[in-house]
């Protein structure tokens, strides 16, 4: 087990439930980013439009907020293209419009509500994750 | 205006809920996913930490009957799981698993590591409009 940080990804967890909760009280929205950022585009209101890039514009600024008092440091990724990260990042855009949902709305919003679909999406994300880092993994190893 | 500044704070508090958890950093959500290697099952605490708090919040906030600046909740009407749920969650996991990054830390991480994450989130906004073309929906 490398790295393993149980106290501060607890934290950080129950502060993305206060966020989720947040919102649906005061809002009745679900905090699924993939649902909140697709949405930017595809609605034709002027209201819609706004919680939503309020919304991204707070999510970004609290990482950078954070980030800029507790510096994160990423270890380079020399493996990741960007032919890689383009790939991805459009299997992800496309995954989560076709599945309804992703780690957020699902993960946390869907099955704190204990919906049917938004367990089912989730273990099946976890577990094409789960399997996706292992053949990676092992076509690495048959590479190197 | 209200809906507005609520969406603002729900977004700063996820944002630093995201950074604090250490799912911004894509090698660790790889060593997550990495359970017959040098598994890392910190994300498991993000997730519970994050289903837990809201399961019991959703409880005390259906019961109020409607949100405190709507008049109703908007939550999906779909019950059915179909196939376009299935394939489209294992499509999500796939790109996740590749490159570590999913909507949430992709966007949040923007601000402060911008190089990976800026390609993430136009290609995956490119996906996701792509998509929504072929699909109609």
């Amino acid at each position: 087990m490398e790295n393993f940080t149980p106290y501060t990804s607890l934290a950080g967890g129950i502060l993305i439930g206060i966020s989720a909760s947040i919102l649906m009280f005061l809002n009745g929205r679900i905090a699924g980013i993939s649902g909140i950022v697709s949405g930017i585009f595809n609605n034709p209101t002027v209201s819609e439009k706004a919680w939503r890039i309020a919304f991204v514009a707070g999510l970004v600024g609290g990482a950078f907020a954070y980030a800029y008092f507790f510096p994160i440091s990423i270890a380079p990724r020399e493996h990741i293209t960007t032919a890689l990260l383009v790939a991805g990042g459009l299997i992800v855009g496309v995954g989560t419009a076709m599945g309804g949902g992703c780690t957020s709305g699902h993960g946390i919003c869907g099955m704190s509500r204990f919906s049917l679909r938004s367990i089912t999406a989730t273990m099946a994300f976890l577990a094409s994750g789960i399997v996706t880092v292992y053949v990676v993994n092992l076509l690495a190893g048959a590479s190197a | 205006m209200k809906t507005v500044i609520s969406a603002l704070m729900a977004g700063i508090i996820f944002g630093v809920g995201l950074a604090l958890s250490g799912m911004v950093d894509p090698n660790k959500v790889i060593n997550f996913l990495d359970v017959t290697g040098n598994w890392d099952p910190s994300l498991m605490f993000v997730l519970g930490g994050g289903v837990i708090t809201t399961t019991l919040a959703y409880r005390f906030i259906f019961a109020q009957g409607k949100p405190l600046f709507d008049d109703d909740f908007h939550l999906p009407t779909l019950l059915k799981i179909d196939s376009k749920l299935l394939f489209g969650s294992i499509l999500f996991g796939i790109g996740w698993g590749l490159i570590g990054y999913c909507p949430g830390p992709a966007v949040a991480s923007i601000g402060f590591n911008p190089e990976e994450p800026l390609i993430v989130v136009v290609s995956m906004l490119a996906g996701m409009l792509v998509y929504r073309k072929i699909a109609k929906v």
